[in-house]
């Protein structure tokens, strides 16, 4: 008895130390300090750095250090202030009143004031690929004085605060930018003026790119970081040594390696693999039907599909688990997201039925019908395996798959923009919002000749409506029935399968502190990441 | 006056040559389907048709073909080599930016590959049926017939990784501070590698190719003519035989030059060291007619002018040519 106490003595004690050391560690680490450079390997890397008239990650991480916007958003979808100190927003949700701190300076010192606030307003409604989506609602921006912009809207904008983050509306200087030289070909998108934490020191095109510390930065003390430094990587193999040796500190979107090498990566002592940080950009994959092509008009054709794909065959064996099983249209990390829908869980029988059902008996080579699958190329693990995947899993139901690999991005391009397709497999960013990045897939006035809209010809009058609905809706509860509308009517409709969310994560080294602080992951400004002791490992 | 005439007559044909590269090159660009614009819509994560046929138009691919290949022979005979679709600057500065890097690579890899390739040659053709010389001719076999990415990744893998005495990518340190001292030995650091890699490939058929020369040149009347003087075998090989043993070296050298650069595309990519090759790679995927253009309006000089300056090393390794 007694010897047992002691023992629980013992273990208690050892316990008290060991929570003890912890909570002095974490405390250690808790206190940012000043120093060090983060070097980082890109893929993708930015031909500019202007993300007001361009989107796409490659622009946006490093647009994103340079440029400050008005909100940040947490890691709950919520918006917090950046250069925006507070807001009002009237009732009936049309007004939106924003004041600026008051000691923000561009990089070349002079003040951020509400007429750059107006003036970015204009520049991404007008140019921005999303421009429409984002700020269609939005009617003007009035400057009643220097330090208050109001945002005048046409109707409700459930999405606003998203559109106001870092990553997608980023406020330039209206001296620099507004000087009338044509914005997509203004010598400041390569050599940037910006607001942000960090300034562009130095720019090789397409070989490497050094931010430096902005001092004069208008939250005290931020940045932490002396340098990013982020260089060119063709070859993933490069990448994973350098990662794996040390001299890299971050990847993002995986750095363009494979999941192999990520999972050796993770057993290494210095490195942290975390799948967090893509909860805004939401990566959706999915296998799209050309619902103009005969077999696939019929809704049981579509089903079937569905119902011989094993998803979980998909993100634990393909994927080794680094990815997760999409139910629909929403990533599950989007607040709308509901996963009451029909899943499709592996059913090879019913999904023969249904075909026999359709009217596609099995003929004597035991096929059905045959179909081709073209695929987005760069992205191998969602892409090239899992088409390798789909041939001999759809032949158990009797279809006989053609792979159409692509030659590069273009010739899929036109297959796809061309209608051409049977079946392809692709991708979404769904950029923090349905209404940004989601609709254009499903939004039957949204069929045009260019990839990532409603190529697969779908429309449904019923879809459009709640989906104009939701675009207005600022009620969230409200919202959120909608959307699991939504979800439900396109389970049933099945345009696309959607296999799986991205299997993207961010590796980085163990003393790299506040990687990710929002759901924006690398796309929002690094101002609070610090390496422990202030020094590069 | 003959030299200059067959000067004039050979830059002539350079200059139709680099015409036809021009005009082939655009034509073959516009076959493959789709556009610079459309390669943007990628980055961009999509776009509407409305800002697709304001690029379109913004960059003058609205225009017909013939349009857009007579504007692009106009401005190039002002010297004007256009602006890159990608990144929206200058051509001419682009590839400047780069060139240096790939003729470090690209002429460091030749040194090493005729330099090492001779001597080895040499040195099998002594002895043709000892032991080294059928490891040199394995060796040689092995880094020819292996593709130059593997043998560049398995370079990386033990020297970088491994054995980490190189660097695994790129050409320098960036952001370091120092001097040019300091910066030349760095460029020198990350080269072993790559330029190893490069010269693999070619190392193979220079050792053989002099060695079979230098064989044939042994056995010549007067080489047994020198020996019977009573010269070293070494005066005997390195001052008698290898001028002549050498000419077929060189003259390969010279053919294989456009392939060199042409191999340097690869070991750029594994490498990511910032040469033209890489660029090109990308330009091709992006459909960047005019960086591309550019890259092969370079490239095309560079050989033409190798091709004189081969000839023109014959002339003073080979007296008997004028």
């Amino acid at each position: 008895m007694r010897t047992k106490l002691r023992k629980w003595r013992t273990t208690f004690w050892l316990l008290s130390c060991m929570v003890l050391t912890m909570g002095f560690t974490s405390a250690y680490a808790g206190t940012p300090v000043r120093g060090g450079d983060l070097i980082t390997g890109y893929g993708q890397f930015p031909s500019h750095f202007n993300h007001a008239i361009q989107s796409g990650a490659a622009t946006a991480v490093p647009g994103c250090n340079i440029f400050a916007s008005l909100v940040e958003t947490n890691t709950k979808f919520e918006p917090v202030p950046y250069l925006a100190k507070s807001w009002e927003v009237s009732s009936d949700g049309l007004t939106y009143t924003f004041h600026l701190v008051e000691n923000a300076t561009f990089h070349d010192g002079k003040p951020i004031t509400s007429e750059d606030v107006a003036f970015s307003f204009e520049i991404v409604k007008a140019n921005h690929s999303f421009g429409p989506s984002m700020l269609g609602p939005v009617d003007r921006v009035e400057t009643p004085d220097k330090y208050t912009a109001v945002f005048k809207l046409n109707n409700p904008h459930p999405a606003l605060f998203m559109v106001l983050s870092p990553a997608l509306l980023p406020i330039l200087p209206k001296h620099v930018y507004g000087d009338g030289q044509p914005i997509r070909k203004h010598p400041a998108n390569t050599n940037p003026v910006g607001s942000g934490p960090f300034k562009l020191a130095e720019f090789k095109p397409g070989d490497y790119f050094i931010l430096e510390r902005n001092p004069n930065f208008f939250r005290p003390g931020q940045p932490y970081l002396d340098r990013i430094i982020g260089r060119r990587i063709k070859d993933p193999n490069a990448n994973f040594i350098a990662m794996k040796k040390g001299d890299f500190h971050l990847a993002m979107f995986n750095g363009g390696l494979r999941l192999k090498q990520i999972e050796s990566l993770k057993k290494e002592k210095h490195i942290v693999v975390t799948s967090k940080g893509y909860e805004a950009i939401a990566p959706v994959y999915f296998l799209e039907f050309n619902l103009r092509k005969e077999m696939f008009k019929d809704v049981r054709v579509r089903q079937a599909i569905a119902y011989a794909i094993d998803r979980k065959f998909i993100t634990e064996k393909l994927h080794s688990g680094f990815s997760k099983a999409a139910t629909g249209p929403l990533h599950s990390s989007f607040p709308w997201y509901t996963d009451q829908v029909n899943t499709y869980a592996l059913n090879l029988e019913k999904a023969n039925q249904l075909l026999d059902e359709a009217g596609y008996p099995k003929k004597a080579d035991g096929y059905r019908f045959s179909a081709t699958i073209a695929w987005y190329p760069g992205e191998p693990d969602s892409m090239d395996t899992l088409a390798a995947y789909m041939k001999p899993q759809l032949k158990k139901v009797g279809i006989d798959v053609q792979l159409k690999p692509p030659a590069d991005f273009v010739s899929w391009y036109k297959h796809v923009a061309g209608w051409q397709h049977d079946m392809t497999m692709s991708n979404i960013y769904s950029w923090g919002d349905p209404m940004i990045g989601v609709h254009r897939l499903y939004l039957c006035d949204n069929q045009k000749h260019v990839v990532w809209t409603n190529t697969s010809g779908y429309c449904n009058k019923e879809l459009d409506a709640i989906m104009a609905k939701a675009s207005v809706e600022t009620d969230f509860a409200e919202r959120k029935a909608l959307y699991a509308q939504f979800q439900q009517i396109l389970t049933e409709d099945l345009p696309l399968i959607w296999t799986h969310e991205a299997p993207y994560q961010t590796i980085y080294h163990k003393n790299l502190n506040n990687v990710i602080t929002s759901v924006w992951g690398a796309a929002s400004p690094a101002d609070k990441m610090y390496w422990t002791d202030g020094k590069m490992p | 006056m003959k030299f200059f005439y067959s000067l004039i007559k050979k830059v002539s044909y350079s200059l139709l040559l680099l015409l036809a590269v021009i005009v082939l090159n655009f034509l073959l660009l516009h076959i493959a389907p789709g556009d610079p614009v459309e390669t943007l819509v990628a980055e961009m994560g999509g776009a509407t048709p409305e800002l697709i046929a304001q690029l379109r138009s913004d960059y003058g691919l609205d225009k017909s073909f013939p349009h857009q290949l007579l504007n692009y022979i106009l401005r190039m005979a002002k010297g004007d080599l256009g602006m890159s679709f990608t990144y929206d600057q200058p051509v001419v500065k682009l590839i400047m930016g780069r060139l240096a890097a790939t003729m470090i690579l690209v002429l460091t890899a030749l040194m090493l590959a005729v330099f090492l390739g001779t001597i080895l040659g040499i040195m099998a053709a002594q002895k043709p049926k000892s032991f080294f010389s059928g490891f040199v001719t394995l060796i040689s076999l092995a880094g020819y017939s292996a593709p130059v990415f593997w043998t560049g990744i398995m370079l990386l893998i033990l020297f970088s990784y491994l054995v980490p005495i190189f660097p695994s990518f790129g050409m320098y340190e960036v952001g370091s501070s120092g001097n040019m001292l300091s910066y030349f030995l760095d460029v020198l650091h990350h080269l072993v590698l790559p330029a190893l890699t490069l010269a693999s490939i070619y190392l193979a058929v220079y050792s053989r190719i002099a060695r079979a020369s230098m064989m044939d040149v042994l056995g010549s009347d007067y080489i047994r003519t020198a020996r019977s003087k009573g010269l070293s075998e070494r005066v005997v090989v390195y001052k008698h035989a290898l001028k002549n043993a050498v000419l077929p070296v060189i003259t390969m050298a010279g053919l294989q030059f456009s392939q060199l650069i042409a191999g340097a595309v690869v070991v750029e990519t594994v490498f990511s060291w910032p040469g033209m090759g890489q660029m090109a790679f990308e330009a091709i995927l992006r459909r960047d007619h005019t960086l591309l253009l550019g890259i092969l309006f370079f490239s095309t000089l560079i050989v033409i002018v190798v091709n004189l300056l081969t000839d023109m090393s014959y002339r003073l390794l080979d007296p008997r040519i004028k």
